[in-house]
């Protein structure tokens, strides 16, 4: 029955500078279904959600809703056809309010255009209240978590009424049991006939809501199909175009002395008690729920967030963290996983940066190699795969995955014997991911070491050597690779379990 | 003709600006005969020297995400106490420096109140701007120094056809797209303005960034200082007001974007001069002073209006969600 397609593009086309974005695509979604978008990292799938979305117009293709032919101008007229958008980068103001944010664009004004302050309050009270969330209409944005206004997003989204809703990657921060909650609430508005376009990149998640998948490839549509008639390995070799042999490519590593050790870690109010060490030639996880606090540690190494005492030792010898330079100097380096607010510079190129953490590589004897900086730029870029049209293309035009990786090369330019990686696969495709660990496999097998913070335990239990687990502001558990279980590690991160009573 | 449409993209985004300063130029020759002799050029030139060095001044201030609004004022604060130390028998050279130390001193104060107070800049440099100029009227009592003798060779000279003042423009221009293109500072400019927090995560020393913009600002507004006094033969506690606010106008004209991030000398170099040929061809046609004043200030709207568009579809194609945030501005 061809009545029963919501939304149709047909030969949608669009290029930006130096790249095909979208080739000839043809994708149709059906009422009252999920329908999921997959594929690598700048295969063009947000570029296509935009586009419905009204933010870019196409080189050419149609657009049809209800098998009506429509011109989406603006995500104005979007939403006026009951379209409505879950964004990929979360893009906030730290000042702003909870209220403010759900609010945003559609105030509630009297004829004067006074706002109606009482009523945003107390309608955000009561969508907060509905949600179960912790905190006030008034809490600033910025004390929140990614995980908390990534949540806020989706509930935002959902309370409008619209008839087709896109999510691009709205589970890339949130906590499992949010997830859930988010899954609960896709089900609940395909019982109303909603029809909602679903983009991730984790893969197991995407079998459990899906109808239907389409995979994207480099511009264009692989395939489509319903659900039943894919699984997760055909998916992946659609994708990547060859299979991809196992996913967690992990590979033992000599282990040598301490390389970094951690005693007594202190921040009132933040975190108490902490203490760890990592090896040469390890990799050291870090499992928890969101707000356990893996963060805030790992900032305050950095020298991001002052800590109140402890101690804290790089190769033996004692080292006074003041601020970030202070453990660059010390070859220690942290990819953070907020990558809009602490690590890309929108507006200016890829290559500036990559070059920003080690200006001395490229400026030096009074001026600017600029020669020098491309080639070790380019280099970089060749060995973490990124996929940029130019070396001189603004980072904010690159797709999340590739700013990922631009900002890992960054890192890798300043040839760290610490790298800290925070929620590093977040938002990355698998072929990616799999070039990601192989990275922090080479990485360790040179005597270095890797701390990675994920909330992906199988990514965890994958790849690392030893897990510490922290809940509440403390390590309460220490697992060496042969104890690890999801089991376990969910026990000392609910905190229904600590170190002593397995003893 | 993909390709073709890309490179005239980034063609047009790139060299605008001094295709427009060209036009400019082209048609004010055409519309007036005296536009094109050397005299009215030089004349130009050496009007605009003082404003344009603040302006460079202004463009990696506001790269860096902040601004100056007490250029004006510290400006003839330096320029009156250089003055005064001349005519008190110091050499030339020492009344220079002691100029460029005022400027110097005054930005240090913005920058400690904006650095390590964490004031923004506007309100900061704008208290600035009340002080420096109480300062200069109560230290000359509010009267003008007037007979400067041989100090005017700096601002009235010329070295051949070349009038002194272009001289220090041209080597202040160079020095500042020495900074912005060949330095590690002037590449940290960038990065702090663009996103502090980033910046700050990446190592870079923010506190010092800012310490030397504003250090550098100060150097050029006592510079200027000297440079104007020299010019009109004075120290003028009143003199050079509202002048940030030329130099501001080349420099946002000249395709700086206020919020932070992206700026060019050569860009601020041509925005000061469509100012100053707008302003001359006005004079020379005999435009009424008043509606100078209003084209004046509808080009500066015209530049903010432009900087602001850009940076939307910027920002547009970057998150694709500006156009969500548009209408609450418009209800509030
Ligand atoms: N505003 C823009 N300007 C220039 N190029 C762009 C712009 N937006 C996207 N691109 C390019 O278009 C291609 C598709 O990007 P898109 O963001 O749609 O990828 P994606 O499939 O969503 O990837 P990811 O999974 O990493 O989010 C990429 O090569 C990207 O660099
Ligand atoms: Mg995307």
């Amino acid at each position: 029955m061809e009545t029963n397609i919501k939304l149709r593009v047909s030969q949608i086309e669009k290029s930006f500078p130096g790249v095909k974005a979208l080739d000839k695509i043809d994708f149709a979604v059906k009422k009252g279904t999920v329908h999921v978008l997959c594929g690598e990292n700048g295969a063009g799938k947000s570029t296509l959600m935009k586009i419905i979305n009204g933010i870019y117009q196409p080189d050419s293709g149609q657009i049809f809703i209800d098998e009506k032919p429509v011109k989406i101008n603006n995500p104005m007229q979007a939403k006026n056809l009951g379209i409505s958008m879950i964004f990929q980068e979360l893009n906030y103001v730290p000042e702003m309010t909870v209220e403010e944010n759900v609010f945003l664009g559609n105030l509630p004004v009297n004829k004067f255009g006074k706002v109606n302050w009482k009523e945003v309050r107390e309608r955000t009270k009561a969508l907060l209240e509905a949600e179960n969330l912790p905190y006030s209409p008034t809490t600033l944005l910025k004390d929140l978590t990614v995980s908390d206004i990534q949540m806020l997003e989706i509930i935002k989204a959902v309370s409008n009424k619209s008839e087709i809703i896109i999510m691009d990657e709205p589970t890339s921060a949130i906590t499992l049991k949010e997830v859930e909650k988010l899954f609960q609430k896709i089900r609940e508005l395909k019982a109303r006939g909603v029809s909602i376009i679903y983009i991730s990149h984790k893969l197991d998640e995407i079998f459990q809501i899906a109808d239907e998948i389409t995979v994207f490839r480099d511009g264009t549509v692989v395939d489509s199909r319903p659900k039943d008639q894919l699984d997760i390995e055909t998916v992946i070799s659609l994708m990547v175009g060859r299979k991809l042999t196992n996913t967690y490519p992990k590979e033992e590593a000599p282990i040598g002395e301490n390389l970094l050790e951690v005693e007594n870690l202190n921040s009132t109010g933040v975190f108490y008690d902490v203490n760890f060490h990592v090896k040469k030639g390890e990799i050291v996880g870090f499992a928890g729920l969101v707000g356990a606090g893996r963060t805030e540690v790992m900032r305050a190494l950095f020298g991001l967030d002052p800590i109140t005492s402890g101690n804290v030792k790089i190769k033996g010898k004692k080292v006074n963290i003041k601020k970030v330079k202070d453990s660059i100097e010390n070859g220690m380096v942290m990819l953070s996983e907020d990558r809009r607010r602490y690590g890309i510079i929108p507006m200016r190129s890829v290559k500036e940066n990559t070059t920003i953490s080690d200006l001395k590589k490229v400026f030096y004897r009074f001026r600017n190699h600029s020669n020098v900086e491309r080639k070790i730029v380019s280099e970089m870029f060749k060995t973490l795969k990124v996929k940029t049209p130019t070396l001189e293309t603004v980072i904010a035009s690159l797709s999340g995955g590739n700013q990922q990786k631009v900002l890992l090369a960054k890192w890798m330019l300043r040839n760290p014997d610490i790298l800290i990686l925070d929620e590093p696969t977040r938002g990355i495709d698998v072929g990616a991911k799999y070039e990601i660990y192989k990275l922090m496999n080479g990485f360790v097998q040179e005597g270095k070491a890797v701390i990675m913070v994920s909330s992906e335990l199988p990514e965890l239990i994958g790849m690392c050597d030893r897990i510490y687990v922290m809940s509440k502001g403390t390590i309460t558990g220490e697992l060496k690779r042969e104890e690890f279980s999801q089991e376990l590690i969910m026990k000392y991160a609910t905190g229904t379990l600590t170190s002593n009573e397995v003893k | 003709m993909d390709f073709r449409s890309n490179f005239w993209s980034t063609f047009k985004k790139k060299y605008s600006i001094y295709m427009i300063l060209t036009i400019l130029f082209v048609v004010c020759s055409f519309a007036n005969e005296n536009f094109l002799s050397v005299n009215n050029l030089t004349n130009i030139s050496r009007q605009l020297a003082v404003t344009t060095i603040l302006a460079f001044g202004e463009t990696m201030l506001i790269i860096s995400g902040m601004l100056d609004l007490s250029a004006g004022s510290v400006l003839a604060l330096s320029g009156v106490f250089s003055v005064y130390v001349y005519k008190n028998g110091a050499s030339l050279l020492v009344a220079v420096l002691v100029g460029i130390l005022t400027g110097i001193i005054c930005n240090l104060i913005n920058v400690l109140m904006i650095s390590t107070f964490k004031a923004p800049p506007f309100i900061a440099t704008l208290s600035m701007m009340t002080m420096a100029r109480g300062l200069a009227l109560l230290f000359t009592k509010g009267q003008n120094i007037l007979q400067l003798g041989d100090y005017v060779i700096l601002g009235q000279g010329s070295i051949g056809v070349i009038p002194i003042p272009v001289i220090f423009l041209a080597a202040i221009a160079v020095l500042t797209w020495y900074i912005l293109n060949h330095t590690r500072f002037g590449r940290s400019l960038y990065a702090v303005g663009g996103n502090e927090e980033a910046a700050i995560a990446s190592g870079i020393n923010v506190h010092k960034v800012k310490y030397l913009a504003f250090v550098i600002n100060g150097i050029f507004v006592g510079l200027a200082g000297v440079l104007f006094m020299s010019r009109v033969n004075a120290g003028l506690p009143n003199g050079a007001i509202n002048y940030e606010f030329t130099a501001l106008t080349a420099a946002i004209i000249g395709g700086t974007s206020f919020s932070g991030g992206i700026g060019t000398a050569g860009g601020t170099l041509a925005g000061a001069f469509i100012v100053g040929f707008l302003d001359n061809i006005m004079n020379l046609t005999n435009v009424d002073s008043y509606v100078q004043q209003i084209i004046r200030g509808a080009i500066i709207a015209f530049a903010v209006i432009y900087d602001i568009r850009s940076k939307n579809k910027r920002t547009k194609s970057m998150l694709g969600r500006i156009e969500d945030k548009q209408p609450e501005k418009k209800t509030a």
